[in-house]
């Protein structure tokens, strides 16, 4: 079957992000990008999926400026077969994301579709959800543990009182949670051997979606800053603190 | 305008949760419903009548909505949607799981994850793992949402709205529940614990958290963990808080062992009051702690335990 890995360019999960001085949104100029760490555990799954003789063909596509080749390239070289860029300059909302996946999902009609659970830099976690409803899939979110089993999908989820296990006839959705699996590295002959790998650019105003925006940013702000309190010297310290002065303790 | 709030429950009682959702809807306002969908959860829907601020309790009472399956409960809240001019559910995993969905079926924007409101269509909400801050408008008529219950008090519960049961049945016939898997405990859920004591790495191993546990026994707290501490394995994923993880702020939060990263941070940072137990006094977490031990922790847990 085949396996479809929308994935995400975005910050570098370890850099620390800075408001830009006219509070109009995060300053990215200059700053390592790198694939989405919820978008890489879709790819190792899909891949082992494809190692396991599950899958037949991984494709990852991405939606974004150029520069996002660079992520399906990573996709490329960590195992997927080939890849598509829906290129596009502006920033879309998840619906209208939604939407353009929609048509590749039509073209290319995969058995599953991995996404990471949400973007670490806009923090929605809509996307995969969306794409079920728009498709009509059942879908199986924030998940632990994917088993296909016949023409159905086991998909135990972490939900907050612990984990759920839900059966989706397939094709299905999945969104990853963070222990689903540990992605691999690229070797460096893979990264080679990426290079060579399809990747087929499709701009997005080819599809007839109307991407205008629904949502703006009005602004953006750094959070507010706690102070840093006061060390203690003891044990007997700190409880009197917290009953006299915090009042959080009796 | 009405507002329609999905209730978080376990087809037994209602999740406290809802109450600051509640209290979200209020800051928008305008007429509020609470819509209960579950399988045998009249007693939820009781509860959900004495919700202070809320007019009508619909009554969504079938096997369907047993498990609160995302495939069926998007499709009732859709059909519901008419009527309402906002919809919003609290950011846990029922809600993120099936919001998206409505706004999709409803072909509009979702604003997730709110912490204030500014007017009825202008909303606040962390980006980037809370280290950032976006006032988001959004232009779809209709306006979905998933609230962060850090951010809104809990409003009373003396009300009394009336109770209407629908015979609505949206079973889209493409999944089901397999099984749950629940975690065992007596103490408060993370979410709605006035107390968090939270282990990390430091914590070595996962015998240690038993050092917690007396203290969380004596606090009546819940027990957390950092990421790293998930990682290693020593304690399972539904104890993690963090941005990856659950988001709470409780009015005390111990962090054991706990460095401080962001992403930790990002889920504990709104707390009340933050004490922090760190041999290492480097660590960022005493940047953001009100008090702060420098100290082995292994020394310092039995000692707090037998002076609590």
């Amino acid at each position: 079957m085949k396996v479809l890995v929308p994935i995400k360019r975005v910050i570098d999960f370890n850099v620390k992000v800075r408001v830009k001085a006219d509070h109009s949104n995060v300053d990215l100029a200059n700053v390592k990008m790198a694939i989405n760490p919820f978008c890489e555990i879709a790819v190792e799954e899909a891949v082992r999926l494809k190692e396991a003789g599950t899958a037949t063909e991984v494709i990852a596509v991405s939606i974004g400026a150029k520069a996002c080749q660079e992520q399906l390239r990573t996709a490329l070289a960590l195992g997927a077969d080939r890849a598509i860029h829906i290129e596009t300059e502006l920033t879309l909302d998840a619906i209208n994301i939604a939407k353009l996946l929609q048509k590749i999902v039509e073209e290319e009609q995969p058995q599953l579709v991995i996404l990471g659970k949400q973007s670490i830099d806009s923090d929605n976690n809509q996307t995969g959800q969306m794409l079920a409803a728009l498709t009509n899939m059942a879908q199986g979110t924030f998940a632990s543990e994917v088993k296909i089993d016949g023409d159905k999908v086991n998909v135990t989820r972490e939900v907050d009182g612990g984990l759920q296990t839900v059966a989706l006839n397939l094709p299905a959705i999945v969104t990853t949670d963070l222990r689903l699996n540990e992605p691999r590295y690229a070797s460096l002959p893979n990264i080679m051997k990426a290079k060579r790998k399809p990747l087929d650019v499709k701009p997005a105003d080819s599809f007839g979606i109307d991407l205008s925006p629904r949502t703006q940013i009005l602004k953006v702000t750094p959070p507010a800053e706690r102070e840093a309190g006061i060390i203690v010297e003891s044990i007997d310290e700190l409880v009197q603190k917290l009953k006299n002065e915090a009042k959080v303790i009796s | 305008m009405s507002i329609l709030v999905f209730a978080e429950h376990d087809n037994k009682s209602l999740k406290a949760d809802t109450l600051k959702t509640v209290a979200a809807a209020q800051a928008i306002g305008g007429d509020i419903h609470i819509l209960v969908a579950g399988s045998d959860c009249q007693t939820v829907a009781d509860e959900a009548s004495k919700v202070n601020g809320v007019s009508k309790v619909i009554l969504a009472d079938n096997a369907a909505y047993e498990h609160q399956l995302a495939e069926n409960i998007s499709l009732l809240v859709t059909e519901l949607a008419a009527d309402y001019s906002h919809i919003l559910a609290t950011a846990l995993t029922t809600g993120k799981n099936f919001m998206p969905r409505v706004a999709a079926l409803l072909d509009v924007a979702q604003i997730s994850d709110i912490i204030a409101v500014q007017s009825s269509d202008t909303f606040v909400r962390p980006i980037y793992a809370g280290n950032a801050i976006a006032t988001v408008q959004i232009s779809d008529s209709k306006k979905v949402i998933t609230v962060r219950t850090t951010g809104f008090d809990a409003v009373a519960t003396d009300g009394s709205a009336e109770i209407v049961a629908i015979d609505t049945v949206t079973d889209a016939g493409i999944s089901s529940h397999v099984s749950d898997q629940l975690t065992v405990t007596e103490r408060p859920e993370l979410g709605a614990a006035r107390v968090i004591i939270s282990g990390g790495r430091g914590m070595q191993n996962g015998e240690n958290f038993q050092l917690l546990e007396g203290i969380a026994d004596k606090l009546g707290a819940a027990i957390g963990a950092s990421r790293a501490a998930v990682d290693a394995g020593f304690v399972p994923n539904d104890m993690q808080v963090g941005q990856t993880g659950k988001i709470v702020a409780p009015d005390l939060y111990i962090a054991v062992g706990i460095s401080g990263a962001i992403q930790h941070l990002a889920g504990m940072k709104d707390s009340k009051v933050i004490v922090a137990i760190n041999k290492d006094p480097e660590a960022p977490i005493f940047q953001v702690a009100d008090y702060g031990i420098v100290a082995d922790l292994f020394d310092a847990l039995p000692e707090l335990e037998s002076k609590l």
